[in-house]
């Protein structure tokens, strides 16, 4: 199972396995990590589950997220929305860092 | 020592309140009551995903809550509140030292003859999506009553399973006390062309039925329109009651302060059932949208905690209605002066709501999330410029 590691706006790190067809948002809630706040449950609608990542490990962001990113908070070229990372095989070593813009 | 937090009602509020809780370090012990059997669950898909598989969209797995140390008491009713014994009574009496009222709203009937008819469902829970799902198949004959978000949303999925479907609203508009003219309409010709049938400045007088099971909704102009099913939209009232025979301060939901506090300290509400203070709106108001909840759950978490409180946020909400992605900002007043970009006829556009004084106080868009961030953005910070 695929590790993804989460480095939180406190500056503490998790280490947490998330299984193939799940997604970067999914491990945090599951966990119970902060900074992820995920208000609509990953249908990529609020935004609020915004991280950076880099690039390569994941398919590229959709329009519709792109422009949701655009004006987000603390919005910078490596922002995804974490409900949109879908965890497969090819994962390796997936780092994320979380904003503490969230809401 | 740390406080046992008692939480009354299961929904998105409570549940984000009770992990928020968690990762803020809270020790004490946290015990959630809810009245559903059901895990705690997403409510927004209940109106929009009803027709396929993703309509039970848990808030968190079920292991979940043991492993955060969550005493969830799923099918549990509390019935009443004793602030002087600090205590609530559910099967047994439970004691608190800080409590929190979550317990949402409750869908408003339909007081017209004929209403307690077989067929006649509507829409809150988990439940009432299952039900509802089970009529709703290809061919039936769904009446709709009420045009507001969750009327119009059920109508669009119906719609798309092949259901044929008719809107009745009272008012001469759909969505006529939250948004503008301009979205109505928008939102109308989109229905329409779809297949929908909406009927506006329409009374429901009663409903018929054969065996039990309705067959007809007659309209005040006599008017009788044929059916399998129907669904009550009309709108939902705060579940207020354990407030307000506690003695807290309840004026159509329990009122709160920008902590979510209630009148006593040591009780907090959250979510649906509260009135709460809104930035840039004079009077407290009733918001009923996950954002809202989830806020409040970050304003008691950061109260019972000793936290710094979160700023204040812009109200917002989603719809999805067919393959239109809706969002709003701001608090929408309609009569509003409303300057639109884009054109609602190909389903992207954006409507901007300014006050007396030409500052942008809503913005309403469809299909277009850059739109609606950037607005977002914009109120927030004119927000925090009026507190100063």
């Amino acid at each position: 199972m695929p590790t993804v590691r989460y480095e939180l706006p406190d500056g503490s790190l998790h280490e947490i396995d998330v299984p193939c067809g799940r997604t970067v948002m999914d491990g945090s809630v599951r966990n119970n990590l902060s900074g992820i706040v995920a208000e609509c449950g990953g249908s990529c609608s609020c935004a609020t589950c915004h991280v950076y990542v880099d690039e390569g490990q994941f398919d590229e962001a959709s329009d519709e997220e792109r422009e949701l990113l655009e004006y987000a908070e603390g919005a910078r070229p490596e922002s995804r929305l974490s409900c949109q990372l879908v965890i497969t095989e090819g994962c390796d070593a997936v780092r994320v860092r979380v904003p503490d813009t969230n809401g | 020592m740390s406080p046992r937090v008692v939480v009354v009602g299961g929904g998105h509020a409570g549940t984000t309140l009770a992990a928020l809780l968690r990762q803020g370090g809270h020790q004490g012990e946290i015990i959630m009551f809810g009245d559903e059997v059901d895990f705690p669950y997403h409510r927004p898909p209940l109106s929009k995903k009803f027709v396929d598989g993703d309509l039970e969209q848990w808030l968190r797995p079920a292991p979940f809550y043991a492993e955060q140390s969550i005493d969830l008491r799923l099918g549990e009713r509390v019935s009443s509140v004793d602030r002087d014994a600090r205590r609530v009574q559910a099967s047994d009496p439970c004691a608190y030292d800080v409590l929190v009222l979550a317990t949402g709203a409750r869908p408003r009937d339909l007081s017209v003859p004929g209403a307690d008819a077989g067929g006649v469902v509507r829409l809150r829970t988990l439940e009432d999506a299952r039900a509802l799902r089970k009529h709703l198949v290809a061919e039936r004959r769904v009446v709709i009553i009420g045009g507001g978000y969750i009327g119009l949303e059920v109508a669009a999925a119906a719609r798309v399973n092949g259901v044929d479907v008719t809107i009745v609203e009272r008012e001469q508009r759909v969505l006529a006390r939250v948004a503008s003219h301009d979205l109505s309409a928008a939102l109308t010709s989109y229905h329409r062309e779809r297949g929908i049938t909406i009927l506006t400045n329409a009374v429901v007088r009663r409903l018929t039925s054969r065996d039990r099971q309705v067959q007809g909704v007659v309209l005040g102009d006599g008017t009788v329109l044929p059916c399998d099913v129907v669904v009550v939209g009309v709108g939902a009232a705060p579940r207020d009651e354990l407030g307000a025979a506690a003695g807290l301060h309840c004026d159509q939901g329990i009122v709160v302060d920008g902590s979510a506090r209630t009148s006593d300290p040591s009780v907090y509400a959250i979510g649906d059932v509260t009135r709460r203070p809104v930035p840039g709106v004079d009077e407290p108001m009733r918001l009923e949208s996950i954002p809202s909840a989830t806020e409040q759950a970050r304003q008691a978490c950061a109260s019972i905690l000793g936290a710094k409180l979160p700023d204040p946020e812009v109200p917002w909400f989603w719809s999805d209605q067919f393959d239109l992605k809706l969002k709003i900002a701001g608090v929408v007043v309609p009569g509003h002066h409303v300057v639109r970009r884009g054109d609602p006829r190909s389903g992207k556009f954006a409507l901007y709501h300014h006050d007396n004084a030409g500052e942008v106080i809503a913005v309403e868009t469809a299909n277009a999330p850059a739109e609606f961030m950037a607005a977002k953005r914009l109120l927030r910070s004119r927000h925090a410029h009026s507190q100063v």
